[in-house]
């Protein structure tokens, strides 16, 4: 018997590993939120936030109903400057340029910004039409280029099977999560860089919310997706970073996964664990 | 913590708890009154363990359903789904702490009529009192997801596994001086390797329950002292 093989090394006493903090987004963010301050008349919906929108991911705001995460995303396209007394301070890059400077083309920042929104909003017109109409909006196409077009949104869109055969029919004739699809084909038809979602799938059954949801996963290929979501799982689903707002604050941006399995902020936990009073 | 929107959900939560509570308390009387049975040759005792084990195995069986029930029904979140993830990992802990009782309980009978040296027993006993200290601290601190208490846990395994690898050692000479031990060694030997084993458990409830409060896991390597996978005794002509 050698002493050797009997040796006990001696176990380092190690401190486990406490939590971990804020992230780095890898790469430059296609959107970049700094300092944004958002005001409704005199009352201020939010209070200075500071937030990166990665390029081709998924970013979900959370957070109970008037935190502002639904305001923040209408300043993302400037939605709001359709309303009086409405004004946002603060900075909102894009590919380095602030489209909160008063010469921002809006019309050209719509196209790059498009928005989908809680209730399908299709126009009365025509399922070919519905999606023609944001084409040649901001561009002039040929009737061959324009069928192109229609055709390859409504793919992307994960509609064209089950329109095809009627493309003349109104809009307003398909089921709901139809027509929320038509919108999104509508959106995308303009060729946009961003893509915005507003509670895309609250008035939608599981099935269509499930189609709904792999449409996001196969657009985030080629756009940058913003959603707004009430529904925890989706959010934890669907998205890549989950920014968590409460009262018109960024509370907590992480990665989605670190978010909902071991959030750092107290509040977050309430909230998506439902705890909140 | 603040409690839930849903009631009922912190009561499922709190019904986990329980049960760990009392597996965890099942497991620890079935191992001390496994050694107890080794130490004084009660055959009736040790089969009174083996028969509680069916208990701690029907109430694993219990919680897990319940906590793939809450999974489906509540799709936890956060500290909730670690709540429910841990466990169901601590539980399947205590039921393999009961099943190396049980073990045990089933070499007391085996070895009955062939025993061998009290005081190699009393070693195994004493790593048995170490064990139980690991268990039942883990135990509280689980109760009152204490982490410092948790850590204490994890860092203090390796007194057992030294005291396993020396008892290993002293087994394997009492063998050799004479053939006619071997029987009663072996079983004595698995015995102490249960024993040890159950530290080993205790240790992984302490990183359940440390990711259950932190989110994080242990990641460091765990102190590791049960070197008789390495240990050899010469063999000697008297």
């Amino acid at each position: 018997m050698t002493d050797a093989a009997l040796q006990v090394p001696v176990a380092p006493r190690v401190s486990p590993p406490t939590g971990n903090s804020k992230i780095e987004i890898p790469g430059t963010p296609k959107m970049e939120i700094k300092d944004l301050r958002f005001y409704y008349g005199d009352s201020l919906a939010l209070k200075g936030i500071s937030l990166p929108l990665a390029d081709r991911k998924v970013t979900a705001f959370i957070g109970p109903s008037g935190c502002g995460k639904s305001t923040l995303l209408r300043v993302l396209n400037r939605m709001y400057d359709l309303y009086p007394r409405q004004r946002a301070e603060g900075q909102v890059m894009l590919d380095g340029e602030n489209l909160l400077d008063p010469g921002q083309d809006l019309n050209l920042l719509r196209a790059k910004v498009g928005m989908v929104f809680q209730k399908p909003t299709p126009f009365p017109m025509t399922i070919f039409d519905n999606i023609a109409f944001g084409i040649q909006l901001y561009e002039r196409v040929s009737r061959g280029e324009l069928a192109d077009r229609v055709e390859a949104a409504l793919t992307k869109a994960a509609l064209w099977g089950e329109v095809k055969d009627k493309l003349g029919a109104n809009g307003l004739s398909l089921s709901g999560g139809q027509q929320q699809r038509l919108c999104i084909a509508r959106t995308i038809a303009a060729k946009p860089e961003v893509v915005l979602l507003d509670e895309p799938c609250s008035a939608l059954d599981p099935i269509s919310t499930s189609k709904i949801e792999e449409l996001i996963d196969e657009l985030k290929a080629e756009y940058t997706i913003v959603i707004v979501t009430h529904n925890m799982q989706q959010a934890a689903r669907v998205s890549d970073y989950t920014a968590f707002m409460y009262l018109g604050e960024l509370i907590e941006f992480d990665v989605t996964d670190k978010i909902f399995t071991a959030p750092g902020d107290r509040r977050t936990q309430d909230y998506i664990t439902g705890r909140f009073g | 913590m603040s409690e839930h929107i849903v009631t009922s959900f912190d009561e499922e939560l709190n019904g986990l708890s329980q049960k760990i509570a009392e597996m965890g308390g099942l497991a620890e009387q079935s191992v001390a009154d496994s050694v107890a049975a080794l130490v004084s040759r009660d055959v009736e005792k040790a089969q009174r363990v083996i028969a509680s084990d069916q208990r701690i195995d029907k109430l694993q069986q219990e919680l897990e359903e319940s906590a793939i029930l809450m999974i489906a029904k509540r799709q936890p979140m956060a500290r909730d789904l670690r709540e429910i993830m841990a466990a169901i990992h601590i539980a399947n802990d205590l039921e393999r702490v009961g099943d190396l009782a049980k073990n045990t309980a089933k070499r007391v009978i085996a070895i009955e009529s062939n025993f061998g040296s009290q005081r190699l027993v009393a070693g195994v006993e004493h790593m048995a009192e170490l064990s139980l200290t690991q268990l039942k601290e883990i135990l509280d601190a689980f109760a009152s997801r204490d982490l410092a208490a948790a850590h204490t846990v994890w860092q203090r395994d390796n007194e057992i596994d030294a005291m396993y690898t020396s008892l290993f050692r002293e087994l394997l000479t009492y063998m050799m001086e004479d053939p006619r031990n071997i029987t009663f060694c072996t079983h004595l030997l698995f015995c102490a390797k249960n024993i040890e084993r159950i530290g080993d458990h205790a240790t992984n409830i302490a990183e359940n329950l440390h990711y259950l409060i932190t989110g994080t896991t242990l990641t460091d390597a765990r102190p590791k002292q049960d070197t008789s996978s390495l240990t050899s005794v010469e063999y000697r002509e008297a």
